[in-house]
C-alpha cells in the first residue's frame, strides 16, 4: 500500500472560540446505569488539550456509554461532565457546537453522494455561507475523497465510507474529535489506512479520545491510554509505562500440555511473577527480575495486550 | 463609560427552537428528497386520486347531489384531507422508524447542534411542506372533473399544511412509543382508517347517528374536510373554531412527539 496522502491545514479562524481549557474533557465520579445494569461506574477521566487518549477495554466495559455521555446522547446518573469547559448536560449544545463525533456504526446518508453528505453537515455543524465550500473541499482533501465527492455512499468501499465519516466530522474545524471504535471491523490494510489519517491529525494537534478494544491501535495512536473495565478505570497512563509498570519488559511464553502449564503458573507465582494464559500456551511476565531461573520458551518483549488481559481478566464475562 | 465598553459575556448555552438548527435538518431532508421524489409524490398523490375517481364515478353514479354539492365536487373536496393523512401520517410514521432505528441518522442529527425539540419540530415542518403540495392534487383532479375554481381554495395549502403538521406529529409521535415496525400495523387499523372513514370524506357526517356526529367533531380529519370543503364553496361562521381545532390537535400532538422522542433518543 502506498503512502497515504495527508495534507491538513489547521488554522482556525481567530477571536471566534473561546479560551481552550487545559482539559478538554474532565469526568469526575460519573455513574450511568439502564436498570439494574450500571454500564458505568465512578469514571474519573481526564483529556489534556492537544492530546490523544485511548479508552482501551473489552466489550462492555462501558466505553460507548462514555461516549454517548459526552454527547448529552446518555445523562450521568451521578458525576460531573465537563467538555471544552462546558458542563454537561445543561451547556451540551455548545460543546456539541465545537466537537466532532465519529460514530461506531455508520449513519451516513446512503443514498445521497459524498459531498453531499457533507454539505448537509456543513449546516447542521452552522458552518457560515461563505466558509462552508472552502469547509467541504478541505473535509474531502484530509479524507482523500475529492475524487469521490460525487460517488454515492452505498457505491463507497468499507474504507471510503469510515473516511467520509471522519471528514464528516471535522468538517466544522472541531477542537475535540471523539472517535468510537474508529476502525472496527475492517480489513487490517484498511486499518492501517485510517491510523496514518489519525495520527496525521494527532501531530496536527486536534485533541482526540478514541475507544476501542483493538490493542494494537490503542499502542500506536494515543498518548495516554485508560484501561476500562465494568465500567471503571482500572489504570492509566501512557503505553509503554503501563506496560513497565504492570508486565515488566520480557515475558516467556511456554508451550505445553495442560499440566506443564499449571506447573510453570504455579512456580511463577512462587517467584512473584504474574502471568497470564493465551489460550495455547503461558506467558510469564517481568522475566527480567527473575533472570537464569526463568522457564524455558519463547522470549519476547511486553505489550500492551499482557496489560489488558492482567487488568481485565483472561474470561470475558 | 468603560464598563459600558465591555464585550458581554459570551453565552453559556445555545437556546431552545434555534433556527439554525432547525434548517439545518430542513437542508438534509431536502437533499435527500431529490433521490425518492418520484417514488412519494406517486405515492401521495396518486392513491388519493383513485380514491377520488372510484368513489366518485361509482358512487357518483348512484347518488346525483350530496349537500347541495354534485358528488365529484363532495369527494374532490374530502380526498384533501386523505391526500394530507397520506403524505404526513405515513411517512413520518415510518420515516421516523427507518432513521431512527436502521439509518441511525438521528444518533449523528443529536451528534451535532441540534436538540430532539427542534429535529421534532424540523421533521414536522418538512412533512407538513410536502403535505401542503401534496393535498391539494386530489383538488386539481377533480377540477379536471368539474369542481369550479374558486378564491378560497387559495387557502387549502395552508389548511393542508397545518393538518399535515398535526399528523406528521401524530406519526412521529407513534413511531416515537412503537417498539417494532409491525405495531403500526395497530395504529393504521384501529385509528387511521376509523378517522379516515368517518372525517366526511365520502359521505357526510350529518347521515350518522348523534354519537357518531359528537365523535366526528373529535376527528382532526373532519375539520380538515369541512375546511377545504367551505374553502372551494364558501367559509362559514363556525369555521375559525375549526381552525383552532386543527391549531389544538398539532400543539397536543406536537408536544408529545417532542417528549415520546426524548425517550427514545436520549437514554
Amino acid at each position: 500500500m502506498g503512502q497515504f496522502p495527508v495534507r491538513i491545514s489547521w488554522n482556525r479562524p481567530a477571536g471566534s472560540i473561546l479560551p481552550v481549557p487545559d482539559l478538554a474533557i474532565s469526568l469526575r465520579g460519573v455513574v450511568k446505569r439502564y436498570g439494574s445494569i450500571t454500564a458505568v461506574d465512578g469514571l474519573d477521566l481526564d483529556v489534556p488539550t492537544g492530546t490523544c487518549v485511548g479508552l482501551l477495554g473489552p466489550n462492555g466495559a462501558g466505553k460507548s456509554t462514555t461516549m454517548r455521555l459526552l454527547t448529552a446522547q446518555s445523562i450521568a446518573d451521578e458525576g460531573e461532565i465537563d467538555v471544552l469547559g462546558f458542563r454537561l448536560p445543561g451547556e451540551s449544545k455548545m460543546a456539541r457546537a465545537q466537537c466532532g463525533v465519529v460514530p461506531q456504526l455508520d449513519n451516513l446518508d446512503t443514498t445521497l453522494t459524498v459531498e453531499q453528505n457533507l454539505i448537509v453537515f456543513s449546516h447542521l455543524y452552522r458552518i457560515g455561507r461563505d466558509e462552508r465550500r472552502p469547509a467541504i473541499e478541505r473535509a474531502l482533501e484530509i479524507a482523500n475523497l475529492v475524487e469521490r465527492r460525487d460517488s454515492r455512499v452505498d457505491k463507497l468501499s468499507g474504507g471510503m465510507r469510515r473516511r467520509l465519516l471522519i471528514a464528516r466530522a471535522l468538517v466544522h474545524q472541531p477542537r475535540l474529535l471523539l472517535m468510537d471504535e474508529p476502525t472496527v471491523g475492517l480489513d487490517p490494510q484498511v486499518r492501517q489506512e485510517l491510523w496514518a489519517l489519525i495520527d496525521a491529525l494527532r501531530v496536527q494537534g486536534t485533541t482526540i479520545l478514541m475507544s476501542t478494544h483493538y490493542i494494537e491501535e490503542a499502542q500506536r495512536l494515543a498518548d495516554t491510554v485508560l484501561v476500562m473495565s465494568h465500567g471503571k478505570a482500572v489504570a492509566g497512563g501512557p503505553p509503554a509505562q503501563l506496560i513497565a509498570d504492570h508486565a515488566g519488559q520480557e515475558a516467556v511464553e511456554v508451550y505445553g500440555l495442560p499440566d506443564r502449564l499449571a506447573e510453570v503458573e504455579a512456580a511463577a507465582l512462587r517467584d512473584g511473577l504474574r502471568t497470564r494464559r493465551t489460550g495455547t500456551s503461558i506467558a510469564v511476565l517481568g522475566v527480567e527480575r527473575i533472570d537464569g531461573n526463568a522457564p524455558e520458551g519463547i522470549r519476547r518483549a511486553t505489550t500492551l495486550e499482557d496489560v489488558f488481559v492482567l487488568l481485565t481478566g483472561e474470561e470475558i464475562d | 463609560m468603560a464598563d459600558l465598553m465591555e464585550a458581554p459575556a459570551p453565552a453559556r448555552r445555545l437556546g431552545r427552537l434555534e433556527r439554525p438548527a432547525i434548517l439545518g435538518v430542513l437542508v438534509r431532508e431536502t437533499i435527500n428528497f431529490s433521490s425518492y421524489w418520484k417514488s412519494a409524490t406517486f405515492s401521495s398523490t396518486v392513491e388519493p386520486t383513485i380514491y377520488l375517481l372510484a368513489f366518485g364515478f361509482g358512487f357518483g353514479a348512484l347518488v346525483s347531489k350530496v349537500n347541495g354539492y354534485s358528488y365529484v365536487q363532495f369527494v374532490g373536496t374530502g380526498t384533501v384531507a386523505t391526500a394530507v393523512l397520506f403524505s404526513a401520517a405515513f411517512p413520518a410514521m415510518f420515516g421516523t422508524f427507518v432513521k431512527y432505528q436502521f439509518q441511525r441518522t438521528y444518533d449523528a442529527i443529536l451528534a451535532a447542534p441540534v436538540d430532539t425539540e427542534e429535529l421534532v419540530t424540523a421533521e414536522a415542518l418538512w412533512v407538513a411542506t410536502r403535505a401542503g403540495v401534496y393535498g391539494c392534487v386530489p383538488m386539481l383532479v377533480a377540477m379536471v372533473f368539474g369542481l369550479d375554481p374558486a378564491w378560497g381554495m387559495l387557502t387549502v395549502p395552508l389548511i393542508a399544511f397545518l393538518a399535515g403538521f398535526g399528523w406528521a406529529c401524530f406519526g412521529i409521535m407513534i413511531a416515537g412509543y412503537a417498539k417494532a415496525i409491525e405495531n403500526f400495523n395497530y395504529v393504521v387499523s384501529a385509528v387511521l382508517t376509523p378517522l379516515f372513514l368517518v372525517a366526511g370524506t365520502f359521505f357526510p357526517i350529518s347521515g350518522l347517528p348523534r354519537w357518531a356526529r359528537v365523535l366526528a367533531e373529535l376527528n382532526p380529519l373532519h375539520h380538515c374536510v369541512e375546511l377545504v370543503r367551505h374553502a372551494a364553496f364558501g367559509f362559514h361562521a363556525t369555521d375559525p373554531l375549526r381552525v383552532l381545532a386543527l391549531v389544538l390537535f398539532a400543539f397536543v400532538v406536537w408536544r408529545v412527539a417532542i417528549r415520546a422522542m426524548t425517550r427514545k433518543l436520549i437514554s
